[in-house]
């Protein structure tokens, strides 16, 4: 009697913490061997990129703003290794943030603004606009930011569609051809860095074909501009395949744009990963096989399962993780919504390896449990969502959430 | 088959393009439960309707998507006007929608397409599920809304 009573109390609780929702303290990130994870920052919204500067202060922005700043600094002033000091500016909500040459940059999701670095202090009453202007539709309004080492930004633009149907998201509607919204959206636009008042007239359309790339980062090693595609919703709806393979279509996309001008086929084409070809797309006539006019666009260099949304990219160049990790992409996946009703993927941080300047092996899971729960089937039921990522002066890796405002640092204290 | 849907599409979009004001009457003179075979009936019926139509965007528990798809569990939208909800169905939507402080953008295509008995049982089904309860939406009730929403 007392056993079955024991038994029954293990077993509820079991139950407890696997079927029951935890609470976000309870949630463990996992990670390979020889690394940990420490929360950095809680409830801080909706905490989009992230980026640290060389002195260790940590800036995030926020996609609206809270507590009167919608970018927010964390600073250890005591050096004990804990955040001991919340400042907050901006009063604007956006996504992209980054330092570079003695300036912080920062999105709305119109314009880009820049704050001069007085020894770390960054001069908040004073922000610049360097691009202003820019369209944000319903969708894929937000816009990122990288930078090269030639004085350049750039801008992803994500297009306010699907795949420029007639009439949006409706299955069967033929798509706009020409589409329209390649002129001013669906790429990534090239700006000086230094220059204020920047829109479209001063902008290079630097790379286009791409339907919404949040994550986004330049790689030093080859010099080149990375980019995460969001591939597009809803290709499901046709049955080209069975259910369970359609759902993981199209590949979610790492691009490298080599040249000015790089198309990679949105709204034309998808990256359909069963037979690693750049296909044309149901609206533009078809049959997730028919290559046709796909054979110009730019193939990914790595593609990812359909609807993981990948929303942070960051070439790792520390020397703090081992060997294997210098020089490889680190992605944010925010999770999906697109495979319902099967099962919700995501909600993790993957790694590539990279060698020479390509990926060297194919991509695995580096962080992971984010979700809270192992399986879930709707994106609401994810305590976190990775968001954006950062590498810290030590060589740290720092996620963001977007769903409660928690922020990580991850490192390796292994052998 | 493909191609008849495609002109269903292009004759629902050259209907919609012409949008008429908010009806705000709704038809009260037709009961609830003139959907055939009652409302269980009217509630499964619609949830084959969800499955199809609605749920890869507002999620099997009708949570939505953050930030993107707005959330049927007892919000002012599902519980409230149901001539506003028909309109919904029939007209999609391409304007925020907020709700407690969250907005949510994405677009909702017109489902003008569904029938009658299609647009009151599935909308019978959510406003009796996930936690929510309202009264049924009645065939009679959809054919009103449409008729004003040409």
């Amino acid at each position: 009697m007392k056993k079955s009573f024991l038994f029954f109390v293990l077993t509820f609780s079991f139950l407890c913490t696997k079927l029951i929702a935890q609470s976000p303290d309870q949630v463990k990130i996992n990670l390979p061997a020889g690394f940990t994870s420490e929360v950095i920052a809680k409830n801080l919204d909706r905490a989009r990129h992230i980026v640290v500067n060389g002195n260790g202060d940590i800036y995030l922005k926020l996609a609206r703003v809270r507590k009167g700043g919608g970018i927010v600094r964390l600073r250890d002033k005591n050096g004990d290794g804990k955040i001991d000091d919340t400042t907050r500016f901006g009063n604007y909500g956006g996504t992209g943030i980054a330092i570079k040459d003695g300036y912080l940059y920062a999105t709305s999701n119109t314009e880009v603004y820049r704050y001069k670095l007085n020894g770390n202090e960054p001069d908040t009453a004073h922000p610049e606009i360097i691009v202003k202007d820019l369209v944000a539709g319903r969708q894929h309004e937000t816009k990122s930011i990288t930078l090269d080492n030639s004085g350049n930004i750039y801008v992803t633009i994500g297009a306010p569609s699907n795949a420029c149907q007639l009439q949006d998201r409706v299955t069967g509607a033929p798509g706009q051809d020409p589409c329209p919204l390649l002129e001013k959206t669906g790429g990534i636009w090239q700006f000086k860095a230094d220059k204020k008042d920047q829109s479209y007239a001063d902008g290079i359309r630097y790379a286009t074909g791409i339907r919404n790339a949040v994550g986004v980062d330049w790689n030093n090693a080859t010099n080149t501009l990375f980019a995460m595609q969001h591939g597009r919703d809803g290709l499901q709806d046709y049955h080209f395949y069975p259910d369970s393979l359609s759902v993981e279509l199209p590949a979610e996309e790492m691009l490298e744009v080599t040249k000015a001008g790089d198309n990679f086929g949105w709204p034309y084409c998808f990256y359909n990963q069963v037979i690693n070809k750049k296909v044309l797309n149901p609206e533009y006539g078809g049959d997730a096989k028919t290559v046709g006019r796909c054979s110009d666009a730019k193939s990914p260099v790595m593609s990812f399962p359909g609807h993981m949304a990948p929303n942070g990219l960051l070439f790792y160049t520390g020397s703090q993780f081992p060997e294997k990790y210098r020089n490889g992409a680190f992605i944010a996946f925010h999770g999906s919504w697109n495979r319902a009703p099967l099962e919700q993927k995501g909600f993790l941080v993957a790694f590539v390896p990279f060698k020479n300047g390509k990926p060297s092996g194919d991509w695995e899971i580096f962080a992971n449990g984010f979700a809270g729960k192992e399986h879930i089937t709707t994106p609401g039921q994810a305590i976190f969502r990775p968001c954006g990522l950062a590498q810290g002066p030590n060589g740290s890796l720092y996620v963001t959430d977007d769903a409660k405002g928690y922020a990580w640092k991850i490192s390796y204290n292994g052998k | 088959m493909r191609v008849f849907v495609f002109v269903l599409v292009l004759v629902a979009s050259v209907s919609n393009a012409q949008t008429k004001k908010i009806v705000t009457k709704p038809a009260t003179k037709v009961a609830a439960t003139s959907s055939a075979g009652g409302l269980k009936a009217s509630i499964t019926r619609g949830q084959s309707v969800y499955t199809k139509y609605c749920l890869t965007c507002h999620q099997v528990d009708g949570s939505g998507v953050p930030n993107m798809n707005p959330p049927l569990i007892k919000t002012k939208w599902t519980l409230g006007s149901k001539t506003i909800l028909i309109q919904q169905v029939l007209k999609g939507s391409s304007g925020k929608v907020e709700i407690d402080g969250d907005t949510f953008s994405n677009t909702m295509p017109p489902l003008k397409t569904l029938t009658d008995q299609q647009i009151a049982d599935v909308l019978t089904y959510v406003r009796n599920s996930f936690g929510n309860k309202a009264s049924a939406v009645g065939i009679g009730e959809v054919k009103a809304v449409r008729a004003k929403t040409k």
